[in-house]
């Protein structure tokens, strides 16, 4: 929470409650109000663990810059009713500035919050909705937390109407909107006598950007199509169905195909014929689909055989924690292949950025005839976000095939950059096997030393020897101190670094993209003028730590700081640890 | 009877769990109504150990056919619950089963071959009557669900 | 105990030590009201007392979904693995632990999408344990994708306009592979279903039972399936030929023990030793 009264570069907002009482709606009409007024932010949800009725809360930021994380507490917190609610205590951290608004009906807030000294605020929420006939309670929350919030009624409103359905109720829940925010204004007249009124938005004419609205998930499927993507194969898994259900329909809008396979053993094979055929090919699983398809990954690496695997992780190990993010899959990407079997690890920073890192990998796996694995998670992949458009980097697949009747054609021929024109069923005079196998440059398959040394070489020498340009890391600021990261763990750290350069110390960020094959060069640029540097990620094996120490010289060894999911990392958590570290104990 | 009985038994412990899955499911005015329920069907079987003069629960052939062929008599009513319902819906169920255990005593007192047995039936076939005829009461007091009650305007945990 | 509604009944009543009550723990299912599971579970419970082997020496063993939550909700040992595997790993502890009462509970994506492998195998091998799939022809725990019984024109986000392919029939190949024991059940009758189980696990060998349990969220459309199931016409019979025959022409509705047959269960592994560690060194000696 910003220190600051009034207005303010962000506000948070936590909408709560159980079966029924619409929580998740009104939190995605919210952030899509938010946009419509010019805003930037992200939701993010929770829920228990039923599959309709539970306890469940929206959980949104929102701010006039763009935002990848979580502040450390939230402004307000709107519970229609209590059931549970304190369940997500831990997530939905209140202080003494803080608002807490119930419906004196629902009975007391619990303990928990209370005894964090918010300020509470008891409003008949269901009252209202019973008022005014055929209104939802939810629409009542919405006016009442988005007008608190600082969003104009229009937005608000403009919102309902856009995703509303049943066009005979729409004016009553329009107006019961209405209700809700003329209700924020008594509330925060008296707020503001009490003690100081709740943070608001500030939103400056809206920039002349363009901005879109997403989920991580939908935004992979986005790059995936964009990148070429023309094959899938899906099996569900939380959390990285979405992705698939994205794609379903879009791809055969596109001229593509989705096959729902009878599991990952089978998704992952079956995108590995269609890719042999010539079809750029993808999938999207979480860690326990990614164990299942190490053995075809390697397959794909031994046959050369351009694939892309969206891993979306989640809390580890095994089953773990399948609704909550976590970045424990690290290692195992990097290094879960049985055999020498280099491969490409490519990590999406943000929401955003999930769209143009899939591409990326499609197009690197494409170029580099070898498997991609894209390291998204569950924080990134199933919150929504308002953000500018991404980027596009331009980057497509593309792949080196052989002409009809090149003369002396062999597959796996050795060449300086490792990558051999792969011949493409349907080409005359080029007809090869693909093999697990070692094999020789014909494509034969081979138990010689000299057969393997060669493929071994040209199989790892392609991945390290191609130029991934500026894009493999994302370097800002010039300070001798460095903190290293990548994926969602992004996003705080960046505002972690923000307030320490306020507070005067200034700290360089390098966030990675490509995690494998490790760039030493790059690195030891990225590093120039570094004398410390501190890793911090998501798991509770320190693992992009270990990775890091494991391929790169750093000028000291590195720190880290590490703790696993379920809790996402926060500003402050990070600024307290980064300015210990940096100014010494 | 002793038929009766377990059902009886069975039915306290359905509503009981009907209770527990309320409760979960975050609607605890439901749950609390079914735990009333279940208390009335542990009484209704307190009654009929008492009318027989059993002072356990007579065992039961396991190869006892406890059901009428497909369709249980005290109600498999499991699959008319809703994670919304109201109290209405709950009274609902209850009438319907006091009604089912009404006719089911009256066809046990017609083909009782026992007098005790048969005078026990007709006072248990009396005292379902008597307890529909309280549900119906209650039903008049609870509030009419209205044509929304069952709407979520919130997907199964779907993503949008 | 009054005789006269049921003169056939058995002179001698089953010892009850156990009820169903024994059975089931504390932990309340987070199952939806309505979902047939909860029957389910109080059809498995009145089952393993009807059997009267206590909590202690039985083990539920369960993959990935809704129904794959069972295990926690009794009181026997549960063994709660990863998704599609449980046959295995059933297959793994009764053959090293003959002694014990298996139980294998899962869905129908579980048990015939990724399971579908194992499923096959199992039926082959004929271990003495009892698998029962609770199947409402949905992927639940994900939230609602076609699941192998689905039929082929359910819309659905991951399959729009349906899958197009055939539904899988799990109690034909359950029957060509060498289940012993094959039957239907309905969620919806609590104790027909507990004394289709019950048999199931007193047959030697594999006991397949195929529980129609409708998904109140997902396919809400299933309420209607306790107006179309029926009991099934034929007697139960212990030809697989004319089983699978019957099979391939039933309506999916059709509730009861459809076969039982008499192959031998899959030899348990623990014998007594014949020889000490010791005397095998005998072997590298020179």
């Amino acid at each position: 929470m910003q220190t600051q009264m009034a207005a303010s570069s962000s506000v948070s907002i936590a909408l709560a409650g159980s079966g029924g009482s619409g929580v998740m709606t009104a939190g995605t009409m919210l952030l899509a109000a938010a946009a419509k007024a010019g805003a930037y932010g992200l939701m993010v949800r929770t829920s228990g663990p039923q599959i309709r009725g539970g306890e469940a809360a929206a959980m949104l930021r929102l701010g006039a810059q763009p935002l990848n994380s979580l502040d450390d507490g939230f402004d307000l917190l709107l519970a229609i009713d209590w059931q549970n609610v304190n369940r997500f205590a831990d997530e939905i951290v209140l202080g003494p500035r803080s608002v807490l608004i119930g419906d004196p009906d629902e009975g007391e807030a619990p303990e928990v919050f209370k005894a964090t000294g918010a300020r509470y605020a008891p409003l008949g929420l269901k009252k209202m909705a019973k008022a005014i006939p055929g209104s939802w309670v939810n629409m009542i929350a919405l006016g009442l937390s988005g007008t608190l919030a600082g969003l104009p009624l229009q937005a608000l409103q403009d919102a309902v109407r856009d995703a509303w359905k049943k066009p005979d109720t729409l004016d009553a829940n329009l107006n019961a909107v209405a209700a809700g925010a003329a209700a924020a204004a008594q509330i925060a007249a008296q707020l503001a006598q009490e003690g100081g009124a709740m943070a608001q938005l500030q939103v400056s004419a809206p920039s002349g950007a363009q901005r879109w609205m997403m989920s991580g998930n939908e935004a992979t499927g986005m790059g995936a199509l964009k990148g070429g993507v023309r094959f899938v194969a899906a099996y569900p898994i939380t959390p990285a169905t979405e992705v698939l259900e994205w794609l379903a329909p879009r791809l055969v809008k596109v001229g593509g195909t989705l096959l729902q396979a009878e599991d990952e053993l089978a998704s992952i094979n079956m995108i590995i014929g269609a890719s042999y055929g010539g079809v750029p090919a993808l999938t999207a699983t979480a860690g326990p689909g990614l164990s299942l398809m190490t053995e075809a990954i390697g397959l794909a690496v031994a046959s050369e055989v351009p694939i892309v695997v969206v891993d979306v992780m989640r809390g580890g190990p095994s089953t773990g924690i399948p609704a909550k993010s976590e970045q424990s899959d690290l290692s195992f990407a990097v290094s879960g292949l049985h055999g020498d079997a280099p491969r490409l690890v490519v990590a999406p920073s943000s929401m955003a950025d999930c769209l143009g890192a899939t591409q990326w990998a499609v197009h690197l796996a494409e170029a580099l005839q070898a498997p991609a694995i894209v390291l998204s998670d569950q924080f990134m992949g199933q919150s929504r976000v308002i953000t500018d458009r991404p980027p596009d980097h331009g980057l497509v697949a593309r792949r080196v095939t052989a002409a009809a009747n090149t003369p002396d054609y062999k597959r796996y021929r050795d060449t300086p950059s490792g990558v051999s024109p792969m011949a493409i069923p349907g080409t005359e005079g080029v007809t090869y096997t693909a093999d697990g196998l070692e094999h020789s440059e014909a494509g034969i398959p081979s138990s010689q030393s000299r057969d393997h040394v060669m493929q071994l070489d040209k199989r790892a020498r392609k991945l390290t020897l191609h130029d991934y340009g500026s894009y493999w890391a994302d370097i800002e600021g010039d300070a001798d101190a460095a903190v290293i990261t990548f994926g969602s763990a992004s996003g705080p750290v960046r505002e972690a670094i923000e307030r320490a350069r306020a507070q005067g110390t200034d700290l360089r960020l390098i966030v990675l993209r490509l995690l494998a094959p490790a760039r030493p060069e790059q690195m030891a640029a990225a590093l120039q003028g570094v004398s410390r540097v501190i890793v911090v990620e998501q798991n509770h094996g320190a693992q992009l730590y270990r990775y890091l120490r494991a391929w790169y010289d750093f000028p000291a060894p590195p720190a880290s700081y590490h703790r696993p999911g379920p809790l996402p990392l926060r500003p402050a958590e990070l600024l307290a640890a980064l300015l210990e570290w940096r100014n010494g104990k | 009877m002793a038929q009766a009985l377990q059902m009886e038994l069975e039915a306290a412990q359905r509503y009981n769990e009907f209770a527990d899955m309320m409760d979960v499911h975050n609607n605890p005015e439901v749950g609390a109504w079914f735990r009333k329920m279940a208390v009335i069907e542990g009484k209704h079987a307190a009654h009929i150990m008492e009318q027989m003069g059993w002072r356990e629960v007579p065992a039961l052939p396991a190869s006892a056919p406890l059901r009428a062929g497909l369709a249980a008599v005290e109600g498999a009513a499991g699959d008319e619950l809703h994670y919304l319902m109201q109290p209405w819906h709950v009274l609902q169920l209850a009438l319907a089963s006091e009604e089912r255990a009404e006719a089911f005593f009256a066809q046990l007192a017609q083909h009782a071959t026992d007098e005790p047995v048969r005078q026990a039936a007709l006072a248990l076939q009396q005292e379902e009557h008597d307890h529909a005829e309280l549900v119906k009461v209650w039903l008049q007091k609870v509030p009419q669900p209205d044509a929304n009650w069952d709407q979520d305007p919130d997907p199964p945990r779907y993503d949008d | 105990m009054n005789t006269a509604l049921n003169p056939e009944a058995a002179a001698e009543p089953v010892v009850i030590g156990l009820t169903a009550a024994n059975f089931k723990s504390g932990y309340k299912p987070i199952w939806c009201p309505g979902c047939g599971d909860f029957t389910v579970l109080s059809s498995v419970t009145k089952a393993l007392s009807i059997m009267g082997v206590p909590p202690k020496d039985c083990a539920v063993v369960s993959g990935i979904g809704c129904s794959s939550r069972i295990p926690a909700y009794t009181t026997c040992y549960g063994f709660h693995g990863v998704h599609g595997r449980s046959l295995a790993a059933a297959t793994g502890l009764k053959v090293a632990r003959p002694d014990l009462q298996v139980l294998v509970a899962g869905g129908d994506g579980d048990g015939y999408s990724i399971g579908g492998n194992h499923f096959l195998h199992a039926c082959r091998r004929n271990v003495d344990m009892t698998y029962l799939v609770m199947d409402n022809h949905v992927y639940g725990m994900t939230k609602g994708q076609p699941s192998p019984t689905t039929e082929p024109d359910w819309d659905s986000k991951l399959s729009p306009g349906g899958t197009g392919v055939r539904v899988f029939n799990p109690m034909v190949v359950a029957l060509a592979s060498g289940a012993n024991f094959v039957a239907r059940a309905f969620a919806g009758d609590l104790h027909g279903t507990a004394d289709i189980i019950a048999q199931a696990m007193k047959h030697p060998g594999f006991s397949f039972v195929e529980i129609l349990s409708p998904c109140v969220t997902f396919r809400p459309e299933q309420r209607d399936w306790r107006k179309t199931v029926h009991a099934a016409e034929a007697p139960v019979t212990d030809d697989a030929a004319l089983a699978a025959r019957r099979l391939m022409k039933d309506d999916g509705m059709n509730i009861g023990v459809l076969y039982a047959g008499d192959r031998a269960p899959y030899p348990a592994s623990v014998r007594a030793p014949r020889c000490s560690v010791a005397e095998l060194e005998a072997e590298f000696a020179l």
